[in-house]
């Protein structure tokens, strides 16, 4: 009887790790296939699309690079870089004034903030689009840089928020005695101790910034100043007869973003799980 | 008096995000609603008000109903690989001895929603191309030729493959959520389930859902609401084609705007989706606060 569990428990784990392995498999496959692409000529491509590059040139990545690539990735940069700072910050000041100093009408700002999070970019976009065009910043860098952080503040605020009510109170009234202004006290003792979940609310903004499209194809697709995402689509339609160009410009475009998360998968899965766990 | 200015000094910390969030979020959705009550041409700038027509051309609009269908579509699908498949995924990962492996396939799941879903998108673009397509020559060696296909290129399959691209791309961000909440659940309950003589099927049916109950209830919230704002997608493989087949509302509202320069439509089809996402929070925020309650 032992015995008999014992095989077919056996066998159970084996058709586990089958299927598991496989679901891996499934997921990487085309990955390495991308990858793999970038190095291949348009005929090798066409030839067989199973076959391994014949010489690991880099001439497709050269030429996506040259082709716009470059210029996407620095306003993908910029955008990410400037839009994490601006997000990080006032939702960090947010949920400061919120869970450490009394002001008025607390609950009702908290819940305005907050109730952003319930509300989707696509709901905006007509008068959105219309505001930028009054204000002149369609079309621009700054219209990317104001959405991303608009729309991301209520949920950087909203994690950040509940890492700060985890916080001792003695650790103001400490800061306190030893004289500190609120605003001291904010950057040399509150801010310090949120290290972990900034670090989250950075990596899961970076991801955000670096992937998001809606926004970006219909505020900068005209432009100089396009992301990657909204890149990678004009590439495709202008040299989309050269496929493995495209397919290295993909590769740009996926590599930072997948190193981010092996590095720190650990803050984003923390921060995730916080996020919707909560 | 002095006490009172003091609190309202406090509200400077608040005020960036408070602006921020008014002007860009809030705003916009009032201004949406009697947008949706004109018609409007942006580039000769000419508006004129019409009252509910809008609403009553999107009743008799069969694409805005297909593109439902599709957003539906898309939810249900979503719900069953990306909530109750990832279930049971992040089960079989947390089942397996090995820790070290069980990252591993964790992290291995999760590479693709890191990647843009335009990254994605494309790259399944290419893997359904009828030619040089990996899909049709797998189908092909191993004797489904039959099945060939240009799958993003006819209306019956549109959709289906932009859906089964959005599974692969987004089933390991569920996963792991699902395996943090696992985690969560005390070993003792297990070793306890396992000395009672009870199998690892039923210990899932018996300890595993029920104690993962809330975090299924909030997956199935987030799934259905990105279920009806999917547009990345469907913009990057299809544009909506072929012959509408495989639009969404997200697609539809940016068609009908900037496409087809009929903006009061567009917004009022943003009202529909406003209407729906809300419905959906609201449901959340119900639920979860009766579940706080009843604890």
């Amino acid at each position: 009887m032992v015995s008999r569990l014992g095989f077919l428990g056996v066998i159970a784990r084996v058709f586990v790790w089958v299927f598991l392995l496989g679901l891996a498999v499934v997921v990487l496959y085309p990955l390495l296939w991308m990858v793999l692409n970038g190095f291949k000529t348009n005929a090798q491509l066409f030839g067989d699309p199973f076959a391994l590059p014949v010489d690991w040139s880099f001439e497709n990545y050269q030429k996506a690079w040259n082709r716009g690539v470059s210029n996407y990735l620095t306003t993908s940069v910029l955008v990410t870089v400037t839009s994490t700072i601006a997000t990080v910050f006032v939702s960090a000041w947010a949920a400061y004034g919120l869970t450490r100093v009394d002001i008025p009408f607390n609950k009702l700002i908290t819940g305005t903030i907050l109730g952003g999070l319930m509300l989707a970019p696509t709901v905006a976009l007509v008068p959105l689009v219309k505001m930028f065009q009054a204000m002149g910043l369609y079309n621009s860098f700054w219209a990317l840089l104001i959405l991303y952080t608009a729309f991301r503040v209520p949920f950087t605020t909203f994690l950040i928020r509940a890492y700060m009510l985890d916080l001792p109170r003695e650790v103001d009234e400490a800061a306190e005695v030893d004289g500190c202004g609120r605003w001291t006290a904010f950057w040399q003792i509150i801010l310090p101790m949120c290290k972990p979940i900034i670090t989250s609310t950075v990596l899961l903004h970076i991801l955000f910034a670096w992937n998001e499209y809606l926004f970006a194809m219909v505020f900068t697709s005209g432009s100089g100043v396009q992301t990657l995402p909204v890149g990678l689509t004009s590439l495709m339609s202008k040299h989309g007869t050269e496929f493995p160009v495209v397919f290295a410009g993909m590769v740009i475009a996926a590599v930072p973003v997948v190193l981010l998360f092996f590095f720190g998968q650990r803050y984003i899965v923390k921060g995730l799980a916080d996020g919707i766990g909560k | 008096m002095r006490t009172i200015s003091k609190r309202a000094l406090g509200l400077a910390w608040v005020m960036p995000a408070l602006v921020l969030v008014g002007v860009f979020v809030y705003f916009p959705l009032v201004e949406n609603l009697g947008f949706s009550t004109l018609k409007w041409d942006i580039y000769s700038g000419s508006q004129e008000y019409v009252g509910l027509e809008n609403y009553r051309d999107l009743i008799d609009d069969p694409v805005f109903w297909s593109s439902f269908g599709n957003n539906v579509l898309y939810a249900v699908v979503s719900i069953a690989f990306q909530v109750f498949g990832a279930l049971v995924l992040a089960a079989l990962v947390e089942s397996i001895r090995s820790e070290r492996w069980q990252r591993r396939l964790r992290a291995i799941y999760f590479i693709p929603s890191a990647i843009s879903m335009t990254v994605a998108g494309l790259l399944f673009y290419f893997i359904y191309e009828p030619n040089l397509g990996p899909l049709n020559h797998v189908l092909q060696a191993v004797g489904l030729g039959r099945f060939d296909h240009s799958w993003l290129g006819q209306e019956t399959t549109a959709m289906p493959a932009i859906i089964a691209m959005s599974q692969w791309q987004g089933f390991g961000y569920s996963t792991l959520l699902f395996a943090v909440a696992v985690q969560r659940i005390p070993s003792e309950i297990y070793h306890a389930a396992a000395l009672d003589g009870t199998g690892p099927i039923r210990r899932f049916l018996h300890v595993t859902v029920p104690l993962v109950r809330e975090m299924t209830g909030l997956m199935m919230m987030v799934t259905i609401s990105g279920a009806f704002q999917v547009f990345n997608e469907v913009m990057v493989m299809t544009s909506g084609g072929p012959d509408n087949s495989s639009q969404v509302l997200g697609t539809w509202l940016y068609r009908s705007g900037f496409v087809r320069n009929n903006f009061g439509y567009a917004a009022a089809i943003a009202t529909v989706l406003f209407v729906i996402t809300l419905g959906i929070a609201m449901a959340q925020l119900w639920v979860t606060r009766r579940r706080r309650v009843e604890w």
